[in-house]
Parts: structure tokens; C-alpha cells; sequence
């Protein structure tokens, strides 16, 4: 990092930022711990940390890793054609792939949910489409699968988005000349554009991974109660059984796992995610 | 022959994940045209609930909250979160790290977990109403502005606004005029981002609130359970398509412009 | 390009914002504000503005999903709640909890139009009526496509028979779920008995892979799409559904149910209880309680309200359920601590199975 003198003084400016993350976001974690380290009996106790081993919590929490990384990897095969494709018609340079990415946000999430449930429902769009095609229709309906498919369409322009603007970085000249030199597609998608499109990959993976890991609201409508992320549990126990000290500490082991996990894949790098996306 | 072929794959892979991204929003806008109060009966075709809509004073009431407040928050958080990563950009690596950890935090928390945290330390010192959801709101989009703002600014030439300097501007005018045009994608970026983020939100929102207060996410979580009013349909088809044209215009109108811009620019 | 799109919205968006803000403007209070805290849907929004243009006490209106979620966003004190409207065991929760404050009966003007069978239905959890007015009332059934069942329903046994698999939705809320298991067994849906519970989570937990889902309200829309053959639903969803497709039908199964009935209350915390009071009042006058009966076609205690019913409202089981209906059926009241404890880490490991 390159630092002249006159940008250090600048330090001050994000005195007020300083001051919000301490207010907004220090000490309400803070309030999170001291719910999550309180036992049963008040005072101090890991009752409620530890209580992500129980076999049911245990249960959950494989289940959403199970959908996080499935999300994860339907993600990464889905964006990668479409990014290859979007460059080889052309048609990233006129904002195209934010357009068609970003639209959908504007209808409000629980409606579009909702929508993917009248879709995959037994007598649902999806199955009466089928059976015009003379299909056999599927129960996806209440299913790990209509989770799957909820997730992965929430999460997909998060993935794409950064591998986009990673890839449409490339510089088109290299692409040529390994061409030139005898280069085939595979070859040059092997040696030039996945390599130079992993900072972008990897910041489509926090996207993507996490928020998967955590969500509640897609499981709760495509699951039709039967399955449970350990985002349902966290939310049952704040919500309904009003145990938050039990909400708490199972917040504080998701917390702890997926920052962990992220430290893994990303190194800290998890900057420009934000940029990705615009 | 290769080529056209690997054009028509292109295309038509394309055409499936456009089709996978619409086919809920396709299902919604039909729902607005849906003469049934229930959404699994069709029942037929009719523009009643864009009327319906425009004299149902809840959902216009929620619809201005969110619009009120997805823009303040956007706006104030970019304030903040521009000036922050300006001032964590100059910090020492240590600090730097440690700050970037705890922007972090709100991305890398459930938004549960987000929520439940501020309204147990709200109480505290607010009542709960739209003040709260406000500041709620702006910790949660300060992030996303700060992490598109940062590239830029590592990307940012110092060395203009230190020319700038040097031949006489002022600091202020100087952060007018060298600093804030390279950055200027970034914060745009970041505040829509933010707008966006604010508008779907609903988990930290339903938790920070006060009575009284409704936001459109909100406000069709209440109805999950008897059934999404038809009206909501036909509102989000209008903000739909009201963001679609924009884009539509954003990205090919004023393309012929630019040119003519950049060609009076060489003119000039 | 960015820039563009940027300028475009931004533009746009003020503009919006300004209209909105300057169409819409502020509501004044004149003579205070109550906050009103209810189920969501569960009533009829011109008669909040009905009672503001009355009396021009400003109302704030808040509402939650379950009884639970309800407590809990009470009980944290969050925001200061004047009135509440919630379930019989929630409400005796609240009685027991010293939340709620007595109701001056006298001082309610149109009190007597709640029936007495009513009043005596609400002794369950308020032995005097003295915390609570009754809002609406039901029972919890199954709701089924009469075309796609080999004979007509009239035990819980089909839930559990295996006959339907795949095509049966269950209740997604802890005490309704229970209360099928507890009552095909011939139990109290109130059991204080561990054993009577821990058979009716086998049975439960055997139940879960021929349920398709388990819902709440949602339940009733799966019937009508024809997604379910049958749903466990309250009545008044049972109503609803069968005017959307007529071929479903809803019966109380004969082992019995639960009888389940929604009421006000006053918080402790309520500054003005006058004003409340004038509320409650409100909601029991006839053109009032009429309004939120057409809005919600759940079962009314109003007795004027059901006398201005046509005939074929009035014969609608869904909907006036007859005198006789309601027999085996019980009222769910507050369970001791260890049961309610053990209900719901019950309840966990069968939705987590």
C-alpha cells in the first residue's frame, strides 16, 4: 500500500464510522455473548455454547452445510457456462449481465419465494407443464431439493457477478495469443481465464456460502416444516420458545464456525465483494 | 459452422438461467392479474387490484416508509462509510485488519442474530419506531459501501491530489476535485447496493421496529399466513417494472449520448 | 453507465419519495394513542380508522404470527403495548404473569352482545372474566377434498393410517400438532402426563414421512390447489377454502378436538385504560364485530352478529359450529413448566428428525 503523508492524516475522517461499529456493532455483539455465556441459572456458563453438540442442533447444523455447500457448488457450475457464454456472445460490455442479475432483487424476496412454491408444488406450474409434455411429474414440493433450488436461485447473481467482472478484466489479447499459439477453448479456459477469475470466485463463495448457511426464511417456506437449517432452530428459539440465551449461543457457534470457514477460503480477502456486484 | 453452433449453446443457456431467474417474478405479475383473493385459483383476468391498490392507504403508508427509508439509510450510510474507508485506508495494517474484521461481522452474521443483538441494545436507550429501524438499517448498509468504496480507493492515484496540492488547490478542494471523481463509481455503486439491501430486508427490520411502523416486507410477512393481498402483487409488479424501465433506459438510451459527449469533448 | 442508471434513480426516487410524502402526510393525535397488538390479519383496517375518526384516539397497530412470537416480543419490553389479542393459553400465561389488568365490565356498553356460552368458554383461562373479552372462536378439524377420499372422515385414524400418505398436512405450531396425537389416543390435549406424551410423539414421529408438510394457514391453500388431500386446519380457514373449491368439506373428528378461542386483553402497562376500554367496547359493537367477521370469517361470539347471518351462513358448520359440535372438544389451557418443557424439546426433535 502506497502511503503518501497526506493521506495519513486523513485517518480521522472515519472517526465516525469508528464510533458506529463500536455503538451498532460491537456492543450488540457484546449483548450476544453475555445472552450466550449466561447459563441456565444466570451466571457464567458454556451450557449454551455448548450446546451446538446436541444431537438435534448437530443435526441442523450438517443440514445446512450440506445446502451451503451444495448451494455453493450448484453456484459455481451454473456461473461459470453463463459467465463464458455472456463473454463469448459480448454481451457484458452494455451492462447486460448486471441488468438481468440484479432485476429480480426488486421484487420483494419472501414474494419471489413464495412464487418457487406455487412452482414446485405437487399440482403446482412446474408439474402441469410436465404433464403437458407427457412427463411423469416430480415431488419437489417439501423437499431438501425445493430448498436447494430456492437457495441456489436467491444466491446465484452473487456468484456470477464477481466471476463476471473478474473475467471481463481479462485482457482479450491473451486470449488471442493462446489461441495463436495453439491453444483450444478448454485449454484456455484451464490456463487463463479460471485462474485469473479465482479472486472472483472466491468472493462469490463468502457470498454465496454464507448467507446459505444462515438463511431461515427459504427453508421455512420450500420446507414445509419438515426439514430444519440451523437457521429455523435459531430463530424458533428467540421467536417461539423465548429461550434467547440458548438462540444466543447457538448465534455464537454459527458465528464462530463460519468465520472460521471463511478464514480458509478467503485470507482475508473478502474486499471488493461489494463492487463485484455493481 | 462451429461458431454459429457455439453462438445458438450460448443463447440458449442464457435463455435457461434468465428463465430460472424470471420464472417467480413471472408467476408474481400474474398473481396481480388474478381475479381471485386466493393465489392457487385462477380467477380470471382483471386490473382491479392496481385500482385497489392506489386507495389502500396501509400498504401506500408502508410503501413510502420503505422508500423513506431505504433512501435516508442509503444515503447517510454512504456519508459514513465513504469517509470511514477513506480513514481505514490511511490506518496502520494492524488496525486496518481489525477494523475490515468488524465490517465484516454484519455480512458474515445471521441476519437474525443482526437483528435480535440490536433490538436488545436499542431498548436500552430508544424507544422502538422508525428511528431505531433507521439506525438498524444504516449498520447494516455502512459494509456494503465500504467494501465497494475500498477497491477504488487502493486503486485511487494519490499522487493527483497530492499535484492538486502542490499547485495551490486547497484540501477541500482538492477532495472535490481529484479524490471524489476516481472514487465516484465505488460510492455509487455502494449506495444502490445499500438502497437495494434496505428495500429487501425484512429479519433485522421485523425486529428492530416499533409498533405502528411497516415496511412492505414486513407488511407481507404479516399476511403469509391468511394469504398475500392481491394488491401487493400488482405493487410489486409497478416497482418491478418501474426499475426495469430505468434500467432499460440507463443502459441503452443515453448510450448515442455518451458518444456525442465524448465527440463534443474532443471538439472542445 | 453506472453514473447513468445512478442519476436516472436517484432522480426518480426523490421525486417519489416527495409526492408520497406530501400525498399522504401526518395523522394528528388528538386524544392520545393505544398500541394495538394482534395476530396478523386478524382485523379489518378501516375499523382502526373508524375508531381514530370516533374518538380520536390515535391507534398504533402492531401485529405478530404465532402466540409465541407475540409473547416474546412483549415480554422484551421492546414497545409498550396497551391492548393485546391472543390465544386462550397465551392470554393465561399472561394473567398468571400479572400482565394483564381487570376490565371494568361495567363500563362496557355493548359487552352483553358476547354470548354466554362464550363468557363460560373463556372461564378456562380467565375463571372470572375478569382480564379478557372474547374476539373469535373455532375449533381445530380436518379440512378435506371429498373427491379424492375413499369414504367420508370422521376420525383423526386417517392422519395416522397411512392411507393418505404424502397427501396430509399437519399444523405447524407445537400445541395443535400434539393435540391430534393426544386425542386419537383418547387423551386430555391438557395431559399433565409424561407417558401419555411420549406415546403421542411415536406416534407423531411414525406420522412424519407421510406428512407433506406442516404448515399454518398456508394449509388451507394447498387443499384448495389440490397439493393435499387434507389438512388439519382451524375452522374458520376451513370456511374460506371451501368457498374457493367446493368440494371440500370440514368435520370435527369424533374423538374430539380442541375448542380454541382469541381474546383481548389490557396490559399492565397500559397508561390509559379508559381508552382501551372504549376499544374493547368498540370491537364487541354489532356494525363493528360485523365488519371484522366479513374481514376475517372466523367464528364470532358476537350474538348480534350472528343473528343478522343469512340462513346459509348460519348452517355453515365452518362457520357457526352447532350447539352440539363442540361436545368432545376441550380448551387448551397453559401446560405446567416440566410438560411445557418437555412438549417442546418433544416438538424439536420430531421437526428435526
Amino acid at each position: 500500500m502506497k502511503k503518501g503523508s497526506a493521506v495519513k492524516s486523513r485517518v480521522w475522517l472515519s472517526s465516525p464510522y469508528i464510533v458506529w461499529i463500536i455503538g451498532f456493532t460491537v456492543i450488540p455483539l457484546g449483548v450476544i455473548f453475555k445472552y450466550a455465556l449466561t447459563g441456565r441459572e444466570g451466571g457464567f456458563s458454556l451450557e449454551y455454547i455448548s450446546a451446538i453438540f446436541d444431537p438435534i442442533h448437530l443435526k441442523a447444523m450438517v443440514f445446512s452445510l450440506e445446502i451451503a455447500l451444495g448451494c455453493t457448488l450448484f453456484c459455481i457450475l451454473l456461473s461459470y457456462p453463463l459467465v463464458l457464454a455472456l463473454k463469448h456472445l459480448n454481451l457484458g460490455k452494455q451492462g447486460f449481465t448486471m441488468f438481468i442479475l440484479i432485476l429480480p432483487m426488486w421484487m420483494n424476496f419472501i414474494l419471489r419465494i413464495l412464487a418457487w412454491q406455487m412452482i414446485l408444488s405437487n399440482n403446482g406450474i412446474l408439474n402441469l407443464l410436465l404433464a403437458k409434455l407427457g412427463m411423469e411429474p416430480l415431488q419437489l414440493a417439501n423437499t431438501g431439493a425445493a430448498i436447494m433450488i430456492g437457495v441456489v436461485y436467491d444466491y446465484l447473481p452473487y456468484m456470477v457477478l464477481p466471476i463476471f467482472n473478474a473475467v471481463a478484466e481479462i485482457d482479450e489479447d491473451i486470449i488471442e495469443a493462446a489461441k495463436d499459439l495453439g491453444a483450444n477453448g478448454f485449454t484456455v479456459f484451464r490456463k487463463i481465464i479460471f485462474p485469473l477469475s479465482v479472486p472472483g470466485l472466491l468472493s462469490g463463495i463468502v457470498m454465496v456460502f454464507v448467507p446459505s448457511m444462515t438463511s431461515f426464511v427459504i427453508s421455512d417456506i420450500l420446507g414445509g416444516g419438515k426439514l430444519q437449517l440451523i437457521g429455523n432452530i435459531i430463530e424458533q428459539e428467540f421467536t417461539k420458545s423465548a429461550n434467547w440465551n440458548l438462540g444466543s449461543g447457538l448465534s455464537v457457534s454459527l458465528m464462530i464456525f463460519v468465520l472460521i470457514s471463511m478464514a480458509f477460503t478467503t485470507k482475508n480477502e473478502v474486499e471488493g465483494k461489494g463492487s463485484a456486484i455493481w | 459452422m462451429v461458431e454459429r453452433l457455439k453462438n445458438l449453446c450460448s443463447r440458449c443457456y442464457i435463455g435457461l438461467i434468465i428463465l430460472f431467474l424470471y420464472a417467480p417474478i413471472l408467476v408474481l405479475v400474474m398473481l396481480s392479474f388474478n381475479n381471485s383473493r386466493s393465489r392457487v385459483t385462477w380467477g380470471g383476468f382483471t386490473f382491479d387490484w392496481y385500482q385497489k391498490l392506489f386507495s389502500n392507504g396501509q400498504i401506500m403508508e408502508a410503501l413510502v416508509t420503505t422508500l423513506t427509508l431505504a433512501f435516508t439509510s442509503a444515503l447517510l450510510a454512504t456519508l459514513i462509510g465513504v469517509l470511514g474507508a477513506l480513514g481505514i485506508h490511511a490506518m496502520r495494517q494492524k488496525n486496518y485488519q481489525i477494523v475490515m474484521i468488524f465490517t465484516n461481522i454484519p455480512l458474515l452474521n445471521a441476519d437474525i442474530v443482526t437483528g435480535i443483538a440490536l433490538m436488545l441494545w436499542f431498548v436500552h436507550f430508544i424507544p422502538l419506531g422508525f428511528g431505531s429501524v433507521l439506525l438498524a438499517h444504516i449498520t447494516f448498509n455502512i459494509p456494503y459501501v465500504i467494501l465497494s468504496v475500498m477497491p477504488k480507493i487502493r486503486q485511487m492515484n494519490v499522487s493527483l491530489y497530492e499535484a492538486a496540492r502542490d499547485l495551490g488547490a486547497n484540501a477541500l478542494y482538492a477532495f472535490f476535485r481529484v479524490i471524489l471523481p476516481q472514487l465516484a463509481s465505488g460510492i455509487l455503486a455502494g449506495f444502490f447496493m445499500a438502497f437495494t439491501m434496505s428495500m429487501d430486508d425484512f429479519v433485522i427490520t421485523y425486529f428492530t421496529k416499533g409498533a405502528g411502523v411497516n415496511t412492505l416486507s414486513t407488511m407481507i410477512y404479516g399476511e403469509i399466513r391468511k394469504g398475500i393481498k392481491p394488491e401487493m402483487y400488482a405493487l410489486s409488479t409497478i416497482i418491478f417494472v418501474f426499475v426495469f424501465l430505468i434500467l432499460l433506459a440507463a443502459n441503452y438510451w443515453p448510450q448515442k449520448r455518451k458518444s456525442d459527449g465524448a465527440h463534443v469533448v474532443e471538439n472542445l | 453507465m453506472k453514473k447513468r442508471i445512478a442519476g436516472v434513480l436517484l432522480a426518480g426516487m426523490l421525486t417519489g419519495i416527495m409526492i408520497c410524502t406530501v400525498g399522504c402526510g401526518e395523522k394528528k393525535a388528538e386524544n392520545g394513542s393505544l398500541t394495538v397488538f394482534n395476530y396478523g390479519e386478524y382485523m379489518d383496517p378501516d375499523v382502526l380508522d373508524q375508531f381514530t375518526e370516533e374518538t380520536g384516539i390515535e391507534i398504533k397497530y402492531e401485529e405478530a404470527l404465532t402466540p409465541e412470537e407475540m409473547y416474546t416480543k412483549y415480554k422484551s419490553g421492546a414497545i409498550e403495548y396497551d391492548l393485546l389479542c391472543s390465544s386462550d393459553y397465551m392470554m393465561q400465561k399472561l394473567i398468571e404473569e400479572g400482565e394483564l389488568q381487570e376490565i371494568d365490565a361495567a363500563s362496557m356498553e355493548y359487552r352483553e352482545n358476547i354470548g354466554d356460552k362464550y363468557w363460560e368458554l373463556a372461564t378456562a383461562f380467565d375463571p372470572e372474566n375478569r382480564y379478557t373479552v372474547p374476539y373469535f372462536w373455532g375449533t381445530l378439524g380436518i379440512l378435506y377434498d371429498t373427491t379424492k377420499v375413499s369414504k367420508p372422515v370422521d376420525s383423526w385414524e386417517v392422519l395416522f393410517s397411512g392411507e393418505y400418505a404424502g397427501d396430509i398436512i399437519m399444523q405447524n405450531s407445537m400445541r395443535d400438532t400434539y393435540m391430534v396425537a393426544l386425542k386419537y389416543l383418547g387423551y386430555s390435549l391438557n395431559t399433565g402426563e409424561e407417558k401419555e406424551l411420549r406415546e403421542a410423539q411415536e406416534l407423531l414421529l411414525k406420522q412424519k414421512p407421510d406428512v407433506q408438510a406442516y404448515l399454518v394457514d398456508e394449509a388451507r391453500d394447498e387443499v384448495v390447489a389440490g397439493n393435499a388431500v387434507m389438512a388439519v386446519v382451524y375452522s374458520g380457514e376451513a370456511y374460506l377454502g371451501n368457498q374457493y373449491n367446493e368440494d371440500l368439506t370440514y368435520v370435527i373428528p369424533k374423538e374430539g378436538s380442541n375448542v380454541w378461542l382469541d381474546a383481548w386483553g389490557i396490559s399492565k402497562n397500559c397508561k390509559d385504560p379508559d381508552a382501551a376500554q372504549q376499544f374493547l367496547d368498540f370491537l364487541c359493537r354489532e356494525d363493528i364485530a360485523a365488519k371484522n367477521f366479513e374481514y376475517i370469517y372466523y367464528s364470532t361470539p358476537n350474538e348480534a352478529v350472528i343473528e343478522s347471518l343469512s340462513e346459509e351462513e348460519k348452517s355453515n358448520e365452518a362457520l357457526v359450529p352447532a350447539e352440539d359440535a363442540t361436545e368432545n372438544c376441550e380448551v387448551c389451557v397453559q401446560a405446567e413448566p416440566e410438560i411445557h418443557d418437555l412438549m417442546n424439546e418433544l416438538w424439536k426433535k420430531l421437526k428435526a428428525d
